[in-house]
């Protein structure tokens, strides 16, 4: 549950920590050997009484930390203590229990807030991908009660990289709480014309749709977005997930004109996508019973479109589309039900090996 | 569409102008299981050159033993870790309030709860810790709006709601928590396209849905899951190297094989996914020399790549490993010496 924000960015943050620590060897005076030090005993590292494996630990590293857990140990709220907690979290600032200490110190000390924005702006910049500096970030922000800064960061650190989901979250957050929803459509479309193909751009428009107008008053706006975003780029997921997703309640078969707008696109901006649409389609109008459409014709019509999305368009999905196909023949085809010779008896227990299709 | 292959930095190839993002698996690379090798890479981490990176992961140490703990089961090698050691080590990082650290002198949190006691769980020693102690610090943990903060500063995420009720399950204890309105904030996050984000809006990603699915599994609520649209989303994760990535447009990475595939085994849609493929994949990301996975082929390797390839493969069907639950990410035999079988779907 770390995801790999925290752990395989480690080989990269392996060699900037290296290439840092290297650096700073030839300047660092070492905590344990400062004046202002001399009165606490550095704590070493203890992992209980047999440490699990032999640990060795950089200099400065060792220096720095075993300063810390001396400062933890006595409790210490003092300027040093704030300063090292600096120290470390450029040594380190994934460590999580440094960020709390440092937290305790803000308050404890009444620290300015405003110079705490800036350096944890520095931070975030720095390492953008880390749970800790984002949370921290809130905290102050929540501490000042002061949210303007904030879309502007976050836009920032987008722009390095449009699918940061920390920033996404913060950046959520922000909105909602301070209820600033002005302008972020906008932004929305500015990141969508950089990269269409930017699901959490996508995400947000909905986001933003859902919190402000809602969906029944601007559904065709919507709709026609989508239909031209997938013209510019066919092969795009999110932007048919996203056409999915917000015609799912109305039903897709029953909108006015999108079953020919689909169909017209074929011809120059075939995709896997648009195929499994019109399957959805299909389904739609067979579930409702929909009196526009001829049951028979689109029964026909979406198995068709299943086997060639089973046989040549997606194979690495061919379980997924037989499975359709079956459930479409069962439930809407005249005659027996359809099982194909590779199919077992249904497993009795949930507790069976999941390794063959079941029947629906 | 040209097919337009660039060389990334770790020598694998990009393909471009067909857009899909993906890496293309070498012919050299690996294609068989080399579990002796990763046996003896997690049996001698820590104690290597590596230390700087170790020491660099100590913050989350707790979560590390786990990883490394499980897989070596999974490989029927739990024997040649210390499980005294990592016992005593385990009650040094209980607090006064009932939490559990990820190390020594580290402060308390979820996650770290969680790994705890699934190591404990694994070695069938639970009660070295004080167990009620650590129901209470969880319980405390629990939100007004049935959310579950990661720790005292509030952090919030649907993946402390999963190490809430995973803790409690394996503690026998998850009666002690409001749970209608846990299990109505984690619907809250279920996204237009049937997948699971951090909070009520967040993206829908596959770590996220993993923990949310294994939550309503624990909770008895997958019903609620929209199990053809989430199944179509996930199975929307294999690229065609046979990789799985995370959310739409992502590069594939292997600890995905354990994030999208236990939640398709979850909601019993695991033969979507083409599981050849997937396992050519897996198998690519192994290092011959170290032993260990990385998150794709090329990659430096890591306990928890390592972990989360292994158990993978046993979700396809590897008969060298151990089977593995999906929900708890620990071997059966460990969960049904508890008696736990949390649901799953058919």
């Amino acid at each position: 549950l770390q995801m790999c924000f925290g752990v395989s960015s480690l080989s990269e943050s392996r060699e900037q920590n290296q290439y840092q620590f290297y650096n700073l060897m030839c300047l660092f005076f070492y905590f344990r050997d400062r004046k202002e030090w001399a009165d606490l005993e550095p704590v070493p590292q203890d992992d209980g009484p047999n440490p699990v494996v032999k640990i060795a630990y950089s200099e400065k590293f060792t220096d720095v930390f075993d300063m810390f857990r001396a400062l933890l140990k006595n409790d210490e709220k003092s300027e040093r203590a704030f300063a090292l907690t600096a120290e470390a979290i450029e040594l380190n600032a994934a460590n999580y229990t440094v960020w709390h200490y440092r937290r305790v110190l803000l308050q404890a000390l009444d620290k300015d807030l405003r110079e705490e924005m800036k350096y944890i702006t520095a931070i975030i910049e720095d390492q953008p991908k880390n749970y800790q500096v984002w949370h921290h970030r809130r905290m102050v922000v929540e501490w000042l009660n002061d949210p303007s800064e904030e879309l502007q960061f976050v836009a920032e650190i987008l722009s390095q990289d449009a699918k940061n989901y920390h920033a996404w979250q913060h950046r959520q957050w922000v909105m909602q709480e301070y209820k600033l929803w002005d302008g972020e459509l906008e932004y929305v479309e500015e990141l969508l014309e950089e990269d269409v193909r930017n699901n959490s751009a996508w995400n947000q428009r909905h986001f933003v749709i859902s919190h402000t107008s809602g969906y029944s008053a601007i559904l065709e706006r919507e709709v026609q977005y989508t239909l031209k975003q997938i013209k510019k780029a066919p092969h795009n997921e999110s932007a048919w997930n996203y056409l999915n997703g917000i015609l799912q309640d109305g039903g897709l078969s029953s909108y006015p004109g999108l079953l020919e707008q689909v169909t017209e696109l074929q011809d120059t901006c075939s995709s896997p996508y648009l195929t499994a649409f019109l399957v959805d389609l299909y389904e739609d109008a067979l579930e409702t019973n929909s009196s526009s459409y001829d049951q028979q014709e689109t029964l026909n019509k979406a198995l068709e479109l299943c086997k060639l999305l089973a046989e040549e368009k997606d194979t690495i999905r061919r379980e997924y589309w037989n499975y359709v196909s079956r459930s479409l023949q069962n439930t809407y085809g005249s005659g027996d039900p359809v099982s194909s010779s590779s199919d077992p008896p249904p497993p009795s227990s949930s507790q069976q090996p999941d390794t063959e299709p079941s029947d629906p | 569409c040209l097919s337009l292959l660039s060389e990334s930095d770790d020598g694998n190839f990009i393909l471009q102008g067909t857009q899909v993002k993906d890496v293309v698996i070498k012919p050299e690379a690996p294609n068989t299981l080399l579990l002796d090798k990763h046996a003896d890479y997690i049996a001698a981490y820590g104690s290597k050159k590596d230390d700087y990176e170790y020491t660099l992961s100590e913050y989350l140490r707790m979560s590390g033993i786990y990883w490394g703990l499980t897989v070596m089961d999974l490989m029927g090698q739990l024997s040649r870790m210390n499980r005294e050691e990592i016992i005593e080590f385990i009650k040094s990082c209980q607090h006064d309030c009932g939490g559990i650290s990820a190390s020594t002198g580290h402060d308390p949190h979820l996650l770290y709860t969680l790994s705890a006691v699934q190591i404990l769980s694994l070695y069938d020693s639970i009660n070295v810790i004080d167990v009620d102690k650590v129901v209470d610090y969880v319980k405390g943990l629990q939100q007004e709006d049935g959310s579950f903060a990661g720790d005292k500063w509030g952090e919030i995420d649907t993946r402390f709601s999963f190490c809430a009720v995973a803790t409690l399950a394996l503690l026998g204890k998850l009666d002690v928590i409001n749970m209608d309105k846990a299990v109505g904030f984690v619907l809250s996050c279920m996204n237009f396209d049937g997948g699971f984000g951090c909070r009520p809006g967040s993206e829908s990603h596959a770590g996220q849905i993993y923990c949310c699915t294994g939550f309503l599994s624990i909770t008895g609520q997958l019903h609620q899951v929209n199990a053809d649209l989430l199944g179509w989303w996930l199975c929307e994760r294999q690229l065609p190297s046979g990789g799985l990535n995370g959310r739409p447009e992502k590069l594939p990475d292997v600890c995905y094989s354990w994030w999208v595939l236990a939640s398709l085994k979850i909601i019993g849609r695991i033969h979507w996914i083409d599981k050849a493929k997937l396992r050519s994949f897996i198998l690519a990301c192994q290092d011959e020399e170290t032993g260990g996975f990385a998150d794709r082929p090329g990659d430096m390797v890591d306990p928890f790549h390592t972990l989360f390839g292994v158990a993978g493969l046993s979700l396809l069907g590897d008969e060298q490993i151990k089977p593995v639950n999906p929900v708890f990410c620990m071997p059966e035999d460990v969960l049904q010496r508890i008696g736990l079988q949390p649901d799953l779907l058919n």
